[in-house]
């Protein structure tokens, strides 16, 4: 213990939290490019690793030692075994199709642990201040309101909760429990009635109002939700690393905390929903499904005419939906283009921003296929191409390719950006019946008289299309 | 030990950084950049540490307990997702993973 002072332990501390901040840093925008991505994570885990180890250095650059510092040591030890090796195993495990739900899950995670460290803060008197203890109370707030929401939201994609809970009055009575969370945290932080019974009680309003918040939220909505959620548990860390003095904490929480609020801003821009509506308003609830002008038939097409279709085709262009996902046809829709790519067909993948389940879940998707991700474009980019395509092949997507968007003002997709695959010469729809999308609405796109459909679910008719083009020879 | 005025500092500056280093990203990322960005918020790990290190009561204990394997789970968690995402990311140049065999 010698060689350990409390001087040099803090300076090991101290230090380390730099090397720690620029790895975070760095990583994360490594990450923000397709090219360096896979490194930005492995940066960002050395530095967590750092973060970590030097941290158990931390208690010894104090002058008087923690009373039960041996068993702490040894809680802290089980702690992060337990933890970290059920989130291992659940990680390595969840199908990419799961992957929204489970970030929600490691999301709700970590507000809680920040919400925990609130309490033992609050519990143990150690907050002093009003600045002290205001941030404690907020990041608390965030934290404990982070970690129940993420749940449900977890529930609900995972379709543990299958409808949303709405009932008259419901956001008088979020109103209320935020009004009454608000009084028991400014009681706490005036430390008027600063006892372990209001702070236990704040926690459980807290909790409450987490899934009051959560539970009529659409299944839709949820990834604008989950992203809300990310940068809410990264203020509250933020917050919880100014009471702890803590600049690793600080940084990296406040970093995520503001990069998470532009993800949600754009992931909201990109379901043409505004993050007040995602939060107060259910879908379809101002419009119901308006019943457009659509008007005409739905034309069928045999597989085998499609094939030949595309077989003969320069520029194809595929434009996949979560229906693709579900019947976990991917690696079957790869196999088609590749066969395609050896006729001499150019073929794209249309990628529409809210694919799948969140913005960039179906690049995901594909790339768990093996597709290219120089072969992936998303609307801006594809959009004008569509003119120039033989064939749009939409596999499993609806309301993305759906053209009412550009007209009907009644329709509850209105204005929202779609693929143009409208535009194509001709467009082959692989889709299970005649039903409608998530939102109810009618497609126009399946009417036109460029349209042909090919029914059957996503995988099986992928296979059909793919035999089709093998017989072209 | 920071002092007050520089704690906000540091807080503004890590704020313009996130908005920052997000702001041109691609569409295709969004879903890992997220999972990364939940990753990194995992750091509350340390902050966990530091509670439970100095819990004084059982009730502390427990709580400091709980707040760490939540912790460890959002950190480890979050980089196993966000690696097995990021690492099925290959251009055309690079060799292919396996998926579509054919001839």
């Amino acid at each position: 213990m010698n060689l350990l002072t409390p001087e040099i332990a803090r300076w090991i501390v101290d230090a380390a939290y730099i090397l720690v901040a620029f790895l975070f840093i760095s990583g994360l925008k490594k990450m923000s490019s397709p090219v360096s991505a896979r490194g930005g994570i492995v940066w960002a885990g050395f530095g967590m690793i750092i973060a970590t180890l030097v941290t158990f250095i931390a208690p010894f650059s104090e002058h008087a030692l923690p009373t039960q510092l041996a068993t702490n040591f040894g809680l802290v030890i089980i702690a992060i075994v337990v933890g970290g090796s059920l989130a291992w195993w659940s990680g390595r495990r969840v199908a990419m199709t799961d992957m929204p739900q489970m970030i929600a899950l490691y999301n709700g995670m970590g507000g809680g642990a920040a919400a925990a460290i609130a309490a033992v803060e609050l519990y143990a008197g150690n907050a002093h201040g009003v600045v002290f203890s205001t941030l404690a109370v907020v990041g608390a707030l965030i934290g404990a309101v982070s970690f129940s929401g993420s749940g449900i939201a977890f529930a609900k994609l995972q379709g543990l909760i299958k409808r949303s809970f709405r009932f008259r009055g419901q956001q008088v009575f979020n109103l209320a429990l935020l009004v009454s969370v608000a009084i028991i945290g400014i009681a706490l932080i005036s430390g008027f009635h600063a006892t372990p019974a209001a702070v236990t009680a704040f926690f459980a309003v807290a909790l409450v109002l987490g899934i009051t918040m959560t539970v009529p939220i659409g299944g839709a909505d949820m990834p604008v939700v989950i992203s809300l959620y990310n940068a809410l548990t990264g203020l509250a860390v933020a917050f919880e690393g100014l009471v702890l003095q803590n600049p690793a904490m600080i940084i990296a929480g406040t970093v995520v905390g503001s990069a998470g609020t532009l993800l949600t801003q754009l992931m909201a821009k990109a379901m043409n929903r505004s993050l007040g509506n995602v939060l107060f308003a259910g879908f379809g609830e101002s419009s119901s499904a308006a019943s457009g002008p659509v008007t005409g038939s739905q034309k069928p097409i045999e597989a085998s005419d499609a094939g030949v279709m595309m077989a003969f085709g320069q520029k194809v262009i595929i434009v996949p939906g979560y229906g693709l996902a579900v019947a976990q046809a991917q690696h079957k829709v790869w196999e088609l283009a590749q066969l395609l790519q050896s006729r001499g067909v150019t073929v794209k993948f249309a990628i529409h921003p809210v694919a799948g389940r969140m913005p960039g879940h179906m690049n995901v998707l594909l790339a768990e296929a093996g597709v290219p991700y120089d072969l992936i474009a998303d609307l801006e980019e594809i959009n004008a191409e569509f003119e120039t395509a033989d064939v749009a092949l939409i596999i499993g997507a609806n309301d993305v390719v759906n053209p009412v968007s550009r007209t009907d003002k009644g329709s509850p997709i209105y204005g929202m950006p779609i693929l143009n695959a409208d535009k194509a010469n001709n467009v082959i729809v692989i889709k299970r019946g005649q039903g409608q999308g998530f939102s109810g609405i009618e497609n126009g796109l399946f009417y036109l008289d460029n349209t042909r459909m090919l029914y059957g679910d996503a995988q099986g008719a992928v296979n059909q299309l793919i035999q089709a083009v093998k017989s072209v020879g | 030990m920071i002092d007050g005025f520089i704690a906000i500092y540091i807080f503004m500056l890590a704020a313009f950084t996130g908005y920052e280093v997000i702001s041109r990203v691609p569409v295709i990322l969004h879903t890992p950049l997220m999972s990364g960005s939940n990753f990194v918020h995992g750091i509350v790990l340390v902050g966990a540490m530091y509670a439970l290190f100095h819990a004084s009561s059982t009730l502390e204990q427990v709580i400091g307990f709980i707040g760490v394997v939540l912790a460890a789970g959002n950190a480890v968690g979050g980089y196993v997702v966000t690696e097995r995402m990021l690492e099925m990311f290959k251009s055309s140049g690079q060799k292919k993973p396996a998926g579509g065999h054919h001839s």
